[in-house]
């Protein structure tokens, strides 16, 4: 795909530990257009991880290539190419909500008073207007959780990475969510990129789905999520969401990931 | 607030009952002796009645009883004029003048150490055991080197004494930040790499504001045993003014009173320090949203 945003070829990561190689991904092959919502699945250690943190390079691939947003992805991450949203908020305790959603923008330099605008515009786009003065540990956890989304795009990327947002969330919040980031998503036109292990979530918010296997990590399935753009809780209980998933859970049964 | 002092209120002042009660008694088993061979030499008649109020009273006692360091502390302090060679207060004020240079100082010192090691493997290897061979050298045994050292290049007064508090009190700050500049979890450290930050923001963003809880447990223990120090470094010089000159000058003497008091005062000293540091604790860490 030549305007792909993300481009792995034979993307290998070999991990030298005590008890010998771990071979967290082999033979990645990747192509991600621009706009795409693309949920990476699998059981624990597949690498689905790993991949995301080699796609924000934060972790060295020992073979193959990558490209992210026509960069390496060394050079995409000192363009600030990307945001990443991880497993917990990773809010600082000492800054308000506002000062941790501008956080990137004193790092990048930005003007005090666009970075003020910015975090307005952002608390409000994950409705969480007037918490600006909060601290952390007022806010509740899936509160957190999009204040952690807010400053992942508060320094407006083109690519979103998130490693399992919701995954510390209880259900009742991770669906409601789900429905905002998938709005978010239709919204700002994002490519996103979301490591999960719920076939549920994945298959609602996708517009793809990569099926991964533990040992080494790898590529199963690559399944094309084309139910309709606008979508709400609902859709879940239709017949074609069902066929998805099933395809997906298919996937994962090929992997033997349920063996152990 | 209102429960809380009142709860607190009535142990704290058995305690302090208690211990009151535990010196007087001491101060009479301790002086006993002298007083018993005082009135066999006189051949006097005495009781136990006398001995209680004799033992209390005594001119050079082994152990003063409270109400005599009490007495003797009221007129050094409040009976005196400040600027008297006499006065409490001025000796006070010389040893606290050099507690809080060598404070700084050691202070500074140690969180420049803390930040050479976290952020440098080769100087975390040279220079963590030669830090930590520091503390093993007993300061008594050191002090006077120092100041023999320092006298030499011309330095009296005030720098070597804040020298010794110096050396005593940048160990547990360098030792505390080097914990605390690392405390950040692997996460938060990630999450400014995605955002290409160089090393001096991290420590600026991150490093410094999640390490100052650990800057403050260290700086509490730094304080004290930089009044330590200060006192120590008056000993060897023969100091002609400090808390430590009145300790030295009380033991020449036998004043055994003027001792007590003096420490007492160092210890009053000591926890006003440690207070204030507390204090100032719950100010910065206020201000970092921790109601």
């Amino acid at each position: 795909m030549p305007d792909a945003i993300i481009n792995a070829a034979n993307l290998s990561l070999v991990f030298q530990t005590d008890d010998g190689p771990v071979h967290a991904l082999s033979e990645i092959n990747l192509a991600i257009a621009p706009g795409d919502f693309v949920s990476l699945i699998g059981p624990s250690g597949c690498g689905k991880t790993t991949l995301l943190r080699v796609v924000a390079d934060l972790e060295q691939p020992t073979a193959g290539e990558l490209r992210v947003n026509g960069k390496s992805a060394a050079e995409n991450r000192a363009a600030r190419g990307y945001g990443y949203v991880f497993q917990a908020p990773a809010l600082y305790p000492w800054r308000t909500i506002e000062a941790n959603i501008t956080l990137p923008l004193e790092i990048m330099g930005l003007p005090a008073a666009e970075q003020r605008d910015r975090a307005k515009r952002y608390l409000s786009l994950v409705n969480l207007e007037g918490f600006g003065r909060k601290y952390p540990w007022q806010l509740s956890g899936g509160m957190q959780q999009r204040v952690s989304i807010a400053r992942a795009l508060s320094f407006e990327p083109a690519l979103l990475l998130m490693d399992e947002p919701f995954g510390a969330l209880d259900e009742i919040t991770r669906d409601h969510l789900n429905e905002q980031l998938h709005q978010l998503w239709a919204r700002t036109q994002k490519t996103v990129v979301f490591v999960t292990h719920s076939i549920a979530e994945a298959v609602f918010l996708s517009t793809r789905i990569v099926v991964m296997s533990p040992r080494p990590g790898k590529i199963l399935d690559v399944i094309e999520c084309d139910l309709p753009r606008d979508r709400h809780l609902d859709l879940r209980e239709t017949l074609e969401f069902q066929e998805i998933a099933h395809r997906v859970r298919e996937g994962l049964r090929a992997g033997h990931s349920y063996d152990d | 607030m209102r429960n809380w002092r009142e709860s607190t209120w009535l142990p704290v002042s058995c305690v302090v009952i208690c211990l009151l009660a535990i010196w007087y008694a001491a101060a009479v088993w301790l002086n006993a002796p002298q007083l018993l061979a005082a009135y066999e030499r006189a051949d006097e008649a005495w009781s136990v009645a006398r001995l209680v109020d004799d033992a209390w009273a005594m001119e050079r006692p082994v152990l003063p009883a409270p109400h005599q360091v009490a007495a003797e502390m009221k007129a050094t302090i409040w009976d005196k004029k400040f600027t008297s060679k006499r006065s409490l207060v001025y000796h006070s004020w010389v040893t606290l003048s050099s507690t809080l240079l060598g404070f700084a100082l050691g202070t500074a010192l140690g969180i420049l150490l803390a930040v050479g090691i976290t952020h440098n493997a080769t100087l975390e290897k040279s220079l963590l055991p030669w830090i930590i061979t520091s503390q093993t050298i007993p300061i008594l045994a050191i002090a006077p080197m120092i100041i023999v050292v320092l006298a030499a290049i011309g330095l009296k007064g005030l720098v070597p004494k804040a020298m010794i508090s110096m050396y005593l009190c940048f160990f547990p700050v360098a030792i505390g930040m080097v914990k605390g500049l690392r405390s950040p979890d692997p996460m938060n450290l990630d999450l400014l790499r995605t955002y290409n930050a160089s090393t001096a923001q991290i420590f600026w963003h991150l490093r410094w504001p999640a390490s100052m809880p650990f800057l403050f447990a260290s700086l509490k223990v730094a304080i004290a045993i930089s009044l330590v120090g200060a006192i120590v470094g008056e000993l060897p010089t023969g100091a002609t003014a400090g808390l430590g000159a009145r300790l030295l000058t009380g033991s020449y003497y036998g004043q055994t009173i003027q001792i007590w008091s003096a420490l007492i005062t160092a210890s009053i000293l000591a926890g006003s320090l440690v207070a204030l540091v507390g204090l100032a604790e719950r100010r910065v860490l206020a201000r970092m949203g921790n109601a």
